[in-house]
C-alpha cells in the first residue's frame, strides 16, 4: 500500500556524504521513434485520438500474433554498438508475466537473460573539486520491450491514483518499442553521485539523438529514467538496500531526486532504522519522492522464452555494416568542437552536462558567434529552463531562434536588453526573432539625431554631472549614458550614446 | 525427483494470487489434492539425464522473423472497443487500481 | 444429383466437383448441412453456434462466382464446421470457455480468410474442451459432445465437436486445433481422418492459444483426400505468424491420389503400444501394420527411447505456455466481467473474480500447474527440464526417420470412453494423449486415420501416422493407400457401420 506523501526526515548532504558512500543504477527506457510499433503494424504517433492506434495484437485480444519490427531491432544494435557493447549472436525475447490494466497481454513481451546488446559503456565528464574528471559508467546491458498503454484516474480529487473510482485506458502507446539501457552499479562517485547521474543521462540523450532512432523527449516520456539508489556506510561495505525511484522526466530532476533519495535514506539509515526496499515516485513540483510499491520477495515475473516469436541471430556482416555507418562518437564530437571553438575543457564540459551541444552546434552553424551562442544558450536560456523545470531542449525556442538574435546583436540592431525581451517574446509564442521585433518595436535606435537631443535633455538636468566628465572624470558619463537609455526605453546603443555624449564635450579617452 | 516438494494449501492460494484467481477457499485443498498428484507425475522429467542437452523453445529452427516498419491498418475505436465490458471517453474503462501507479 | 441422394453423405471431393459442375447449387448443399444439423445436433451437439444466414450467404456468393463464369476453387461450396477457437469476423468465439461468452472477435484468424477466399462455407462454430485443455469435450462450459457412434460415450477431445461434426454428416470438413493430439484422438474415437500439420505450416494468427510452441490447426474429414485438399486451402506461409515456416507447402493432394506404399520404409514405434493399449486397439493395428506389408512396404520396429517422458515434459511446458496465453483473459478489454457490483472493488479483485467464475477447474488447475512450473525456484527443474527432454524426443524422431519414411502407432490406446469416466481423474484422462503428444513437442505431422472397430465393444479404432517435419505429404500418401485397402476389404465406408442418429 502506498503510505501518505507526509514529508520524510533528510539530511544535509554533507552529512549524508560524511557518512556513507551511494551506489546508483540507472535505468533508461527509450522510446523509439520507428513509424510503428515493436510487433504490429500501428502508428507510434503522439497525441491520437485513444484507441485508434490499435489492432488485435496490440489490444492483446485473443489469437493474436506478434511480429517484429526489423527498424527495431536494427534501432536496439545501432544504440549499443554507439554505447561500447557487445551484440549478441543469438537471443530471444522473453514473456514477463504480471497482471496490470494497462498491459493487454497481461505480459510484457521483453528480453531476459539474453539481452540483444550487452557490456558497454559510456564515458562522461563531471566538474569535481580536481577539476574536470571523466568517470566511465559501465553499462549491463540494453534489451528491447514494449510499453504500456496510458491509464487516466476519474473520480477523487486530484486525477492520481489514490481515492479515484475507476481508471479510463487508452492503448495507442500500447507496443511502442522501447530499449531499456540498464547500468551495471556505479560505484565511485561518492559526492558526485548526483551529478554523473545526470551528465550520464544527458549524454545517452546526446548519443540517442545522434543516432536518430528517438525523439528523445523527456516531458514526453521516449526517454524515461528510474533510479536505482543505495546507501553503505563505506565503499567496502556490503551494498545497502536499494530503492527505486521513477517518474524522473528530465535532466535536472535525475541530479535532483538522486539527491533528495540520498539524504532520505541517509536520514533513516542515521536514525537506526532501515530503508525499505520499494519503488519510490519522484515528484518534480515539490521535489520529494514519495513511497509506492513495495518490491516484496512475492513478485515472481515467471519469465520464459517468447514461443511466438523466433530467436534473432543478428549476422556478423549485418552487425559490422551497422558498426561501420554510425555517426561520430560523442566523445571524438566534443573534442572537434572543443577545438573549433576554442574553449576550455571545462566550458566544454559545461556545454555537454547541460544537454545542450547540439543546440549550440547548430546555433553557430546559423551564423552565430560560439561564445555568444553559449553565453545565451547557458546563461539567459538555461535560467528561464531552470525556472520552468524544463530542459533547455524542451524550451519552445530553436537554435534557428537563438541564432538570429545573436546576429542581430552583432549587426547592432539589438543590445542585450533588447534581445533578452526578443527571447522572452519567441518563448511567449509571438513568433521569430524578427517578428518579435517588429511588433514590439524593439530596434535599436540607431539615428543619432533623438540620441543628440536626449544627451541635451540629460546634461540639463545633471549639469553637475557634465562638469565632471568635462573636467576629465570619463567614468562619470555612466549616468548621463544611463539617463539616455532610460529615456529611449532601452532602444539606444549605448556605446553609441556614451561616444555621442564625449564628442559632444570635447573629451576624449585616454 | 525424489524430493518433490508435496503442494499445499497454502502454496495453492499463493499460485492462485499469482494467477489472479479468486478461488473459494473452500476449494484449495483439492486443488492441492490434485496438483500434488499431476506434479508427482510430471516430475518424472528429472529422471532424465539431461544436463548437456539444449533446452528446446521453439519446435522449428527458424531465425530472425522481422516485418518491414511499414504502417497497417489498425481497428477502427468502435471496433477496438467492441468487446469491452465497460467504455468511457473511447477508452476502456476499469475498476479503481490500487496500489502502484 | 438426383434428388434423391443425401447431399450430407457426399465426401468434399465430390461436392466441389457437384457445385463446379452445377449438379448441384452451393446453396442446396448447404441447407442440406443446416437441415441435418438441426436434426441430428440436439443430441450430438457438436456446434456452440450455427451461422445460417453467413452460411447461406456464403454459399449464395459461389452459386454466382459460378454463374458469372469465374474459375472455383477446389473447395468451393464444401460446408465446414470450424473449431471455435478460431476468430471469425463478428461470429462468436468462446473456445469453449464462460470467461468468452458473447464475443464477436472484430478480426478473421488466418485460416478464416483463406476458407473465406477459397469459398468453403463455414457453417458454425464447433464445441470443444475450455481453451483445448481435455480430451473428451466434457470441459467445455457448453456441456459435452456426443459421439456418433454411441452417445453415452465421449467424442475425444479437445476437437470433439469438429470430430462429431463431420463423423455425423453435419458437415464433410471441419478445423481442428491439435496440441496434444486434439486433432488425431477425436478422429480415432470417432472413425474420421485428422491430421495435424507440421508446425508453421498453417498459420496461427487468430488461434486463440493454448501453447504456442505446440498448437497447430488441421483438417478433419471423413477421407484421406478431402482432408488433403482442406489442407492445402489452409496450409502455407503467413506474415501474421512469426512461428510460420516460409517453405512451399508439399503436394498433399497429390500424394493422397498416389496411395502407393511400395518400397517404403515404415517403423512401428516399441515405446507406441503394449501394455495399456486396449486388446482391440492392438489387434486392429497389428492386423494394418500386416496389411502395409502386404501393400508392399517394409515395415521395421524402432525405439524412441525417450518416449515414454513425453507425457511428463507436455504436461510442463503446456500448464507453463498456457498460464501466460490465458492471462490477458481477465474481464477488462473483452469477455464477461464478474464481481464489480459487490462494493468497490479493485480491478485485481475483479479479475479475480472473474477468472474464477470464468474458467472450469481443468483450465485453474493447469493454469496453477503452469504457474508453479515458471516459479523462480522451480524454473529449471520443471521447465527448463522439459526443455530438455522435449529436445531428446525430437533427437529420438530424428534418428527413427534416418532409416524409416514414415512411423506408425495407436492413435490412442482404447476407443471412446464413456462420458464422465474419468473426469475427476485429470491424470487418467491425460494418458488418453500419450501417443500424439510426441509429434507435437516435436513439431513433426501426424494423422490419424481409422483402421476398423476393436472387436470388444463395436467402436472404431486409429492408427497414427507419422512424418519428418515438413513432409506432411508422406501421411496423406500412406494414409490414403491403407484407407484404399481397408475400403476394398471392408466393401463400405467404417462410417457406414455407425448407428444412424
Amino acid at each position: 500500500m502506498s503510505t501518505a506523501s507526509t514529508a520524510e526526515d533528510v539530511l544535509p548532504y554533507d552529512v549524508v556524504i560524511a557518512n556513507f558512500d551511494p551506489v546508483l543504477g540507472l535505468e533508461v527506457h527509450v522510446e523509439l521513434g520507428t513509424a510503428t510499433k515493436m510487433f504490429c503494424g500501428c502508428r507510434t504517433e503522439f497525441g491520437a485520438d485513444p484507441n485508434t492506434q490499435v489492432c488485435p495484437t496490440c489490444l492483446g485480444l485473443p489469437g493474436s500474433l506478434p511480429v517484429v519490427n526489423a527498424v527495431a531491432v536494427e534501432s536496439a544494435i545501432r544504440i549499443g554498438l554507439a554505447l561500447n557493447c557487445q551484440i549478441a549472436d543469438w537471443c530471444r525475447y522473453a514473456r514477463k508475466n504480471y497482471f496490470y490494466p494497462d498491459m493487454p497481454k497481461n505480459f510484457q513481451t521483453s528480453q531476459y537473460d539474453e539481452p540483444i546488446c550487452f557490456d558497454g559503456y559510456l564515458d562522461v565528464d563531471v566538474e569535481t573539486d580536481e577539476g574536470v574528471r571523466t568517470f566511465r559508467v559501465a553499462i549491463e546491458r540494453a534489451h528491447m520491450e514494449e510499453d504500456t498503454g496510458k491509464t487516466s484516474h476519474q473520480g477523487g480529487a486530484t486525477g492520481r491514483i489514490h481515492g479515484a473510482e475507476y481508471s479510463l485506458v487508452d492503448y495507442n502507446r500500447a507496443g511502442i518499442p522501447l530499449i531499456e539501457i540498464v547500468t551495471k552499479p556505479l560505484e565511485g562517485t561518492g559526492k558526485y553521485a548526483p551529478e554523473v547521474a545526470k551528465a550520464y543521462v544527458a549524454a545517452l540523450r546526446e548519443v540517442l539523438r545522434g543516432l536518430g532512432v528517438s525523439d528523445v523527449k523527456m516531458e514526453q516520456g521516449s526517454l524515461r529514467c528510474d533510479a536505482n539508489i543505495s546507501l553503505r556506510p563505506t565503499p567496502e561495505s556490503p551494498l545497502g538496500t536499494r530503492t527505486e525511484t521513477k517518474n524522473v522526466n528530465s535532466l535536472r530532476s535525475v541530479e535532483r531526486a538522486i539527491r533528495y533519495e540520498m539524504t532520505r535514506q541517509a536520514a533513516v539509515l542515521m536514525s537506526g532504522a532501515t530503508v525499505t526496499q520499494e519503488t519510490r515516485h519522484w515528484h518534480e513540483d515539490t521535489g520529494v519522492t514519495t513511497s509506492g510499491r513495495e518490491k516484496s520477495d512475492a513478485e515472481d515475473y515467471r519469465y520464459f522464452p517468447e514461443p511466438d516469436l523466433v530467436p534473432i541471430a543478428p549476422s556478423r556482416e549485418w552487425v559490422e555494416e551497422l558498426r561501420a555507418a554510425l555517426p561520430e562518437n560523442p566523445a571524438v564530437r566534443h573534442k572537434r568542437l572543443q577545438n573549433d571553438w576554442g574553449i576550455s575543457d571545462f566550458d566544454m564540459m559545461a556545454v555537454v552536462n547541460a544537454g545542450a551541444v547540439d543546440l549550440v552546434e547548430e546555433t553557430v552553424a546559423l551564423g552565430a558567434d560560439q561564445a555568444a551562442a553559449r553565453k545565451w544558450w547557458l546563461g539567459e536560456l538555461a535560467r528561464i529552463a531552470n525556472e520552468r523545470t524544463l530542459d533547455l531542449a524542451d524550451l519552445p525556442i530553436t537554435s534557428a531562434d537563438v541564432a538570429r538574435v545573436v546576429v542581430l546583436v552583432a549587426e547592432g540592431a539589438l543590445n542585450d536588453k533588447l534581445a533578452r525581451q526578443v527571447i522572452d517574446g519567441i518563448l511567449a509564442g509571438e513568433g521569430t526573432a524578427d517578428e518579435v521585433v517588429a511588433a514590439r518595436g524593439l530596434a535599436v535606435v540607431s539615428d543619432d539625431a533623438p540620441l543628440l537631443a536626449a544627451i541635451e535633455e540629460a546634461l540639463a538636468a545633471q549639469p553637475d554631472v557634465a562638469e565632471k566628465i568635462r573636467g576629465g572624470k570619463v567614468a562619470a558619463s555612466g549616468a548621463i549614458v544611463g539617463a539616455v537609455m532610460k529615456s529611449t526605453r532601452g532602444q539606444a546603443d549605448a556605446g553609441r550614446v556614451r561616444a555621442l555624449l564625449l564628442e559632444r564635450l570635447g573629451v576624449t579617452e585616454d | 525427483m525424489a524430493d518433490t516438494p508435496s503442494i499445499t494449501r497454502d502454496d495453492v492460494a499463493h499460485l492462485a494470487r499469482l494467477a489472479r484467481i479468486d478461488l473459494p477457499p473452500d476449494s484449495l485443498d483439492h486443488y492441492a489434492e490434485q496438483l500434488d498428484v499431476i506434479l508427482g507425475a510430471v516430475a518424472q522429467v528429472s529422471e532424465v539425464a539431461a544436463d548437456d542437452v539444449p533446452a528446446m523453445s521453439h519446435p522449428l529452427p527458424l531465425v530472425n522473423v522481422f516485418r518491414a516498419d511499414v504502417v497497417r491498418p489498425s481497428l477502427s475505436n468502435a471496433e477496438a472497443l467492441s468487446g469491452a465490458p465497460s467504455v468511457e471517453s473511447e477508452r476502456f474503462r476499469v475498476p479503481r487500481i490500487l496500489d502502484e501507479e | 444429383m438426383g434428388t434423391s441422394t443425401d447431399l450430407t453423405r457426399l465426401t468434399a471431393a465430390e461436392t466441389a466437383a457437384a457445385v463446379a459442375g452445377g449438379e448441384v447449387s452451393a446453396v442446396e448443399v448447404a441447407q442440406a448441412h443446416l437441415d441435418r444439423i438441426t436434426a441430428v445436433d440436439g443430441r450430438v451437439h457438436a456446434f456452440l453456434h450455427v451461422d445460417t444466414e453467413g452460411a447461406l450467404a456464403a454459399a449464395t456468393a459461389v452459386d454466382s462466382a459460378r454463374a458469372s463464369g469465374a474459375a472455383l476453387s477446389p473447395l468451393a461450396g464444401v460446408p465446414l464446421a470450424l473449431k471455435d477457437v478460431l476468430t471469425q469476423r463478428g461470429i462468436p468465439t468462446t473456445c469453449g470457455s464462460r470467461i468468452l461468452e458473447g464475443w464477436r472477435p472484430p478480426y478473421d484468424a488466418t485460416v478464416t480468410a483463406r476458407l473465406k477466399a477459397a469459398g468453403v462455407v463455414i457453417l458454425g462454430k464447433t464445441n470443444m474442451d475450455e481453451f483445448a485443455m481435455g480430451s473428451s469435450t466434457e470441459h467445455s462450459a457448453y456441456g459435452a459432445t456426443h459421439n456418433p457412434w454411441d452417445l453415452e460415450r465421449i467424442p475425444g477431445g479437445s476437437g470433439g465437436g469438429s470430430a462429431a461434426a463431420v463423423a455425423s454428416y453435419e458437415a464433410p470438413l471441419a478445423i481442428g486445433t491439435d496440441t496434444g493430439g486434439s486433432i488425431r484422438q477425436p478422429a480415432a474415437v470417432t472413425g474420421t481422418v485428422g491430421v495435424k500439420p507440421t508446425y508453421g505450416a498453417v498459420s496461427r494468427y487468430g488461434l486463440v492459444a493454448l501453447a504456442s510452441s505446440l498448437d497447430q490447426a488441421g483438417p478433419c474429414a471423413r477421407t484421406v483426400l478431402d482432408a488433403a485438399l482442406l489442407h492445402a486451402t489452409i496450409a502455407g506461409h503467413d506474415p501474421l505468424d512469426s512461428t510460420s515456416a516460409d517453405v512451399p507447402v508439399p503436394d498433399v493432394v497429390a500424394a493422397a491420389l498416389r496411395a502407393d506404399v511400395r518400397g517404403l520404409r515404415i517403423g512401428v514405434v516399441k515405446e507406441l503400444g503394449g501394455e495399456g493399449y486396449q486388446a482391440g486397439v492392438r489387434q486392429r493395428f497389428d492386423e494394418t501394420v500386416e496389411l502395409l506389408t502386404g501393400l508392399g512396404a517394409e515395415v521395421v520396429e524402432v525405439s524412441c527411447p525417450n518416449f515414454p517422458y513425453a507425457l511428463a515434459a507436455y504436461y510442463l511446458i503446456l500448464p507453463s505456455e498456457a498460464s501466460s496465453n490465458i492471462a490477458k483473459f481477465d474481464g477488462m478489454r473483452f469477455g464477461i466481467r464478474v464481481g464489480e457490483d459487490d462494493g468497490s472493488p479493485s480491478v485485481e479483485q475483479v479479475m479475480g473474480r472473474t477468472r474464477a467464475a470464468g474458467f472450469g477447474p481443468e483450465v485453474i488447475r493447469r493454469i496453477m500447474l503452469g504457474t508453479y512450473a515458471l516459479s523462480a525456484g522451480y524454473y529449471d527443474a520443471y521447465y527448463g527440464q522439459a526443455q530438455k527432454v522435449r529436445t531428446l524426443i525430437a533427437r529420438d524422431f530424428a534418428a527413427a526417420f534416418d532409416t524409416c519414411d514414415v512411423l506408425v502407432s495407436p492413435t490412442a490406446p482404447t476407443t471412446a470412453f464413456k462420458l464422465g469416466e474419468k473426469l475427476d481423474d485429470p491424470l487418467a484422462m491425460y494418458l488418453h494423449d500419450i501417443a500424439t503428444i510426441p509429434a507435437n513437442l516435436a513439431g513433426t505431422p501426424g494423422m490419424s486415420l481409422p483402421i476398423g472397430l476393436a472387436p470388444e465393444d463395436g467402436l472404431p479404432v486409429g492408427m497414427q501416422i507419422m512424418a519428418p517435419a515438413m513432409a506432411d505429404d508422406r501421411l496423406y500418401n500412406v494414409g490414403a493407400a491403407v484407407e484404399a485397402a481397408l475400403l476394398e476389404r471392408w466393401g463400405r465406408p467404417i462410417l457406414e457401420e455407425a448407428p444412424s442418429l
